[in-house]
């Protein structure tokens, strides 16, 4: 009970602070719009927000899924084999390192103006933390328990399938959450850099405009999709690994999403 | 024909800076149904042993045989038990027991009915469905036990499983191991720190020396097949095998 109206308590004093800065003049209206104003145009722009939020929200989830799918292939392939693990490693690490703002361009230039650079931008900021996160998971089984699985004769696959996979999944589930928030940040970048839609574009528009009660609006709406995928996450967590979060305890994250209660 | 039949095998492990010896020369003969103790000082190799009788390492030199056929690579003819139980978490103890069968693919139902008789012999009834972070370690280490006799293995080899338990659990422990090698007439390898533990459970116990690891010597255990616990300890045979164990391995025995 206590830690459910704390989070929203300083929720409520942040938008308190806010609107005093705006109450009393502290900052030009037309820099900061009030938060009366912000909420007034979400409702009025409503169906124009949603159109654009839609198109994020679809190139995020899409690029999300090809990265978990691709991270954890990679991972997979990466433990169980040295020399793809030595030689896969700095290409990794490179494609990391790269700003992806700095190559979101030439995305466009090879995929044109359509949902596939965004995507790739997405797919490209997600793959990392899932990669890092399912190495670490299937690493870290028990030596003690593969070679108990060594002497039951099952086989590398039905190791994989019934002890390794499943003890990563807690690990994977890490990953996974902070790369659903990077493939938000992904989506919107690849939005940036050349797009007629989505709601990096409402953005840029609201700005070249100085219209900064969209702007906020913008920011808003981004950051209430990424928070909503990470919930829908962490109760796919808690329902697929009962196990793990009943163990994890009072964990802050699952207290977000049990926040209703 | 030996259960299990230990040759001259050494073994050696090679690190950057230097080679160590583990293993020195060591020869032992198990026979079918015999339950032998390993007891020795710490970090003397007694774990390297049974991974070699298992089949998950490899001696330098020497050679093991199971059950009649040389051992080549990991053996799936045998029950594991470590000192920790090595459970899955996201399992219940009763399928954490199963993990066997299905790594094996056994038939299931035959499987499950096996499961049940062992969950009934460990006394671990009302317990099928308790996640292995819901058990104690005692119950933990039963679960690990049953998983180690699902398929009848005819040899059992135990890596310090109660090294882990207070010492009242232990004990319980040992009845009930007695109790499960009498019902199941297993060959057991065990590797035990507790000296008290090795005479109570074996028909010999193998005392070992300093790293490199050789036979010091081998105890025949002098007492009856069937040993009710309190009534063994208090038995003459008893303290002097323990006393005699305590000489080899050097202990210090000060206090008296």
């Amino acid at each position: 009970m206590e830690r459910t109206w704390r989070p929203a308590a300083l929720l409520v004093a942040c938008l308190v602070i806010w609107h005093l800065v705006t109450v009393t003049g502290l900052v030009e209206a037309y820099l900061v719009p009030s938060p009366a104003k912000t909420f007034d145009l979400l409702v009025d722009k409503w169906s124009y927000l949603w159109g654009h939020t839609w198109v994020t929200t679809c190139e995020t989830i899409l690029g999300f899924v090809v990265a978990g799918v691709l991270g954890v292939l990679v991972a997979v392939a990466m433990v169980y084999s040295r020399t793809i693990e030595s030689t896969a490693y700095p290409i990794l690490l490179f494609a990391q390192v790269i700003p992806k703002i700095a190559i979101a361009p030439l995305f466009v230039v090879w995929l044109g103006f359509g949902f596939e650079p965004k995507v790739v931008v997405a797919v490209l900021m997600a793959f990392f933390p899932v990669v890092i996160s399912t190495v670490t998971g299937l690493k870290s089984v028990d030596t003690e328990m593969l070679e108990l699985a060594a002497t039951m004769g099952g086989g590398p696959v039905k190791t994989f399938v019934k002890i390794r996979f499943p003890a990563a999944l807690p690990h994977l589930f890490a990953g996974l959450k902070v790369a659903v928030t990077l493939a938000v940040t992904g989506a919107v970048v690849g939005e940036f850099v050349g797009s007629n839609e989505g709601l990096g574009y409402v953005i840029l528009q609201a700005n070249g405009n100085m219209d900064t009660p969209m702007l906020f609006a913008g920011l808003i709406v981004i950051s209430v999709v990424g928070i909503l995928l990470f919930l829908l996450l962490d109760l796919a967590e808690q329902l697929l690994l009962p196990w793990h979060a009943s163990r994890r305890g009072a964990a802050v994250t699952t207290l977000l999403a049990k926040g209703g209660t | 024909m030996s259960a299990v039949a230990i040759t001259d095998v050494s073994v050696r492990f090679q690190s950057k800076r230097a080679e160590t010896t583990a293993i020195g020369h060591v020869s032992l003969d198990v026979a079918p149904g015999e339950f032998v103790s390993i007891v020795g000082p710490s970090g003397c190799g007694k774990s390297t042993l049974l991974k070699l009788v298992s089949g998950l390492l490899k001696p330098s030199s020497g050679s093991v045989t199971l059950l009649g056929e040389p051992v080549r690579g990991p053996r799936h003819d045998i029950g594991f038990v470590f000192q920790r139980a090595a459970l899955l978490d996201w399992r219940s103890a009763r399928r954490n027991i199963l993990l066997q069968a299905e790594m094996r693919g056994m038939n299931s139902a035959e499987a499950g009915r096996r499961a049940d008789e062992l969950i009934e012999m460990t006394g671990l009834s009302g317990f099928e469905n308790a996640l292995p972070h819901e058990l104690s370690g005692g119950m933990q280490q039963r679960v690990a036990l049953c998983r180690a006799l699902l398929h009848r293995p005819r040899v059992l080899l135990m890596d310090e499983p109660f090294g882990a338990l207070d010492a009242l659990t232990r004990e319980q422990m040992n009845v009930e191991l007695h109790r499960v090698w009498r019902e199941t007439g297993t060959t057991v390898l065990l590797v035990t720190h507790s000296i008290a533990e090795s005479v109570y459970l074996a028909n010999r116990v193998v005392v070992l020396t300093q790293r490199p690891a050789l036979v010091k010597e081998v105890i025949d255990v002098d007492l009856p097949a069937n040993r009710d616990y309190s009534e063994t300890m208090a038995r003459q045979e008893f303290a002097a095998a323990t006393a005699h164990i305590r000489d080899l391995l050097g202990a210090v025995t000060e206090h008296d």
